[in-house]
């Protein structure tokens, strides 16, 4: 049996989780996934700036603190921390790891290959169209606005890093679920045919990568009644060769693992749940079969996968314009009349300047900004309301100057306004995202793991 | 017959890609998920959520889970970085669908009426630690 652990659920999450992890109870490995969709983009753009960024930063400090104990218990990390730069992340992580005193006991994974940036000219010509999932369009229609291109890719590289004796393996755009179930190939030598065992593999990784939302966080079952939550265990797997598992956590760690907090996870940003499609394996959700096993712990067992398909994702972003959103507060009587009249000066205000934007979008936060027309309109004596305005479009300079006519209906629109002391709304660079499929053998040979010595 | 809430009934988890929103829905109690199978079909979601999703709604069955999923296609107004939605990722669509108003019998609405809200004395019993 092996224990995974998660340690971070998102670029930003809970900087102790991984420390009470590591010194909270037992472990063989402690996985960490920092990256979404939006995260690459934003990676992409410091290392423009900077060609020594683009990876996690606090990835580098969190290894100064917690290495040492790993080495020590024999805890590997694995993580795709690495962003657009694994190996600059991994010289940090080096040099961290001497400050760190463990000189000459412990390796650094890099695994690259992934980024295809500076390989898109050359694929396109090859043939490889990177068509959008979605729409069908060749990528060539935005093809001088792409900003990243990061293909998902799958365990093998891991696996090598960890048979090669890595302490910590660091990838850029691995997938999610990968940084769970190649530890499982690893330790378990399961061969690609073993789909049932891999597709185990990947829901465990599914119940890992968002960190406590697996234990408690963000639970809407019985949430008034979790315990500890400032010091939530993240969850860990304990993973037996045979693909069957338990979720559990830490003792004395706060938060809770039971079979309500487990499905809430498993269903989170589900598609078809016969159909998960990871780089290893096509897992079937549907099969899983849940049961508890004493306190905050759950059994899992029953998985069931297909083999892999012939083809890798591709995540592209490409800039798509700009947006910025601003808001004011309304306060009692009749607030949200207030506000609705705001909204019509401002919006014919921007239509006398003839600015024109592909979206205007009013919502009152604090009543109907998530449940919308379900909703309907307050009641006069609701206390206040946030009117919040936002525009895009393709024209900076008209995102520009929507950002500098919220504040004059301070004093030329409806009463009983404030809030606006954070001052002009932010004008951001829109990044959409071109979902994309690619030929594996288009990106295999490209793979690769290095090995640093500390 | 009365008249529940979908919450009464079901806890549920919501989450993005692109601009589809997903929304697992979990029967709290097995013996209701018949029930949320009968009820929650494709074209009732739909109409609940009226202009809020501008594409089709897709529905998956999680019997081993005693769940449904949910798609709900142009839901994010372009979703990610694009959305100028406060809920741009989707992560609280979940709730919305838990408004849903629901006839059951007398008998189911009496054991779950008020499973998944707040008790009403949640307030004095944090006062008292």
């Amino acid at each position: 049996m092996i224990r995974v652990g998660s340690g971070q659920g998102f670029w930003g999450d809970d900087l102790d989780a991984p420390v009470r992890q590591v010194e909270g109870g037992k472990l063989d490995y402690l996985m960490m996934d920092y990256l979404a969709e939006v995260t690459m983009s934003i990676m992409q753009k410091q290392r423009v700036r900077d060609p020594s960024a683009g990876y996690a930063r606090d990835f580098v400090p969190l290894m100064e603190r917690i290495l040492p104990r790993c080495v020590e218990d024999g805890v590997r990390v694995v993580t795709n921390a690495g962003g657009v730069n694994p190996t600059g992340c991994g010289e940090a992580v080096v040099e961290a790891a001497r400050r760190a005193g463990v000189d000459g006991r412990a390796r650094v994974g890099v695994v690259t290959g992934d980024d295809l940036m500076d390989r898109l000219d050359e694929l396109l010509d090859a043939g490889h169209e990177l068509r959008n999932m979605e729409t069908d369009e060749s990528l060539s229609a935005v093809r001088d606005r792409v900003q990243s291109a990061n293909v998902y890719i799958g365990a093998d590289p891991i696996v090598e890093a960890l048979g090669r004796g890595a302490n910590v393996v660091l990838t850029g755009r691995s997938t999610d679920t990968a940084l769970t179930y190649a530890p499982m190939i690893h330790e378990f030598g399961w061969g690609r045919e073993e789909v049932d065992r891999i597709a185990a593999g990947v829901i465990a990784g599914h119940i890992n990568e968002c960190g406590a939302q697996a234990s408690g966080g963000n639970a809407l079952i019985d949430w008034w009644t979790i315990p500890g939550m400032e010091t939530v265990g993240f969850p860990v797997v304990e993973a037996q060769p045979d693909g069957t598992f338990v979720v559990t956590k830490h003792p004395g760690t706060g938060g809770r693992v039971t079979l309500g907090t487990v499905k809430e996870q498993l269903l989170y940003e589900m598609g078809d749940p016969s159909e998960y499609i990871t780089p290893d394996v096509i897992a079937d959700f549907t099969t899983i079969r849940l049961e508890e096993d004493g306190e905050d712990r759950i059994r899992v067992a029953g998985v069931t996968g297909r083999p892999r398909t012939e083809f890798l994702k591709v995540s592209i972003a490409y800039s798509d314009g700009w947006k910025a959103v601003g808001s004011l507060v309304y306060a009692w009587p009749d607030a949200a009349h207030k506000a609705r009249e705001a909204d019509r000066i401002l919006r014919a205000r921007l239509e006398r300047l003839g600015l024109h934007f592909d979206a205007i979008r009013t919502e009152l936060v604090g009543w109907s900004s998530t449940h919308g027309e379900l909703v309907g309109e307050p009641p006069p004596d609701h206390p206040e309301v946030e009117l919040r305005i936002g525009v895009r479009g393709k024209d900076r300079e008209a995102v520009e100057r929507f950002s500098r006519e919220i504040a004059p209906l301070v004093l030329t629109g409806p009463p009983s306004v404030t809030g606006f002391a954070g001052g002009r709304p932010r004008v951001q660079e829109i990044m959409a995202f071109w979902p994309a499929l690619i030929r594996r053998e288009a990106v295999e040979p490209h793979l690769k793991t290095e090995i640093l010595e500390v | 017959m009365r008249t529940v809430q979908l919450v009464d009934l079901a806890h549920a988890r919501s989450g993005d890609k692109g601009d589809t929103a997903n929304i697992g829905v979990i029967a709290y109690d097995p013996q209701d998920y018949p029930l949320l199978q009968e009820v929650l079909t494709v074209e009732r979601v739909s109409e609940h959520f009226g202009s809020m999703v501008k594409g089709r709604v897709e529905r998956f069955e999680l019997p081993n889970l005693h769940a449904l999923n949910f798609l709900l296609h142009g839901a994010l107004d372009g979703g990610g970085t694009v959305s100028l939605m406060t809920d741009a990722q989707g992560k609280v669509f979940s709730t919305a669908l838990l408004r849903m108003e629901i006839e059951v019998s007398e008998s189911v609405a009496e054991r779950v009426v008020g499973r998944g809200r707040v008790p009403a004395d949640f307030g004095s019993a944090l006062e008292t630690g």
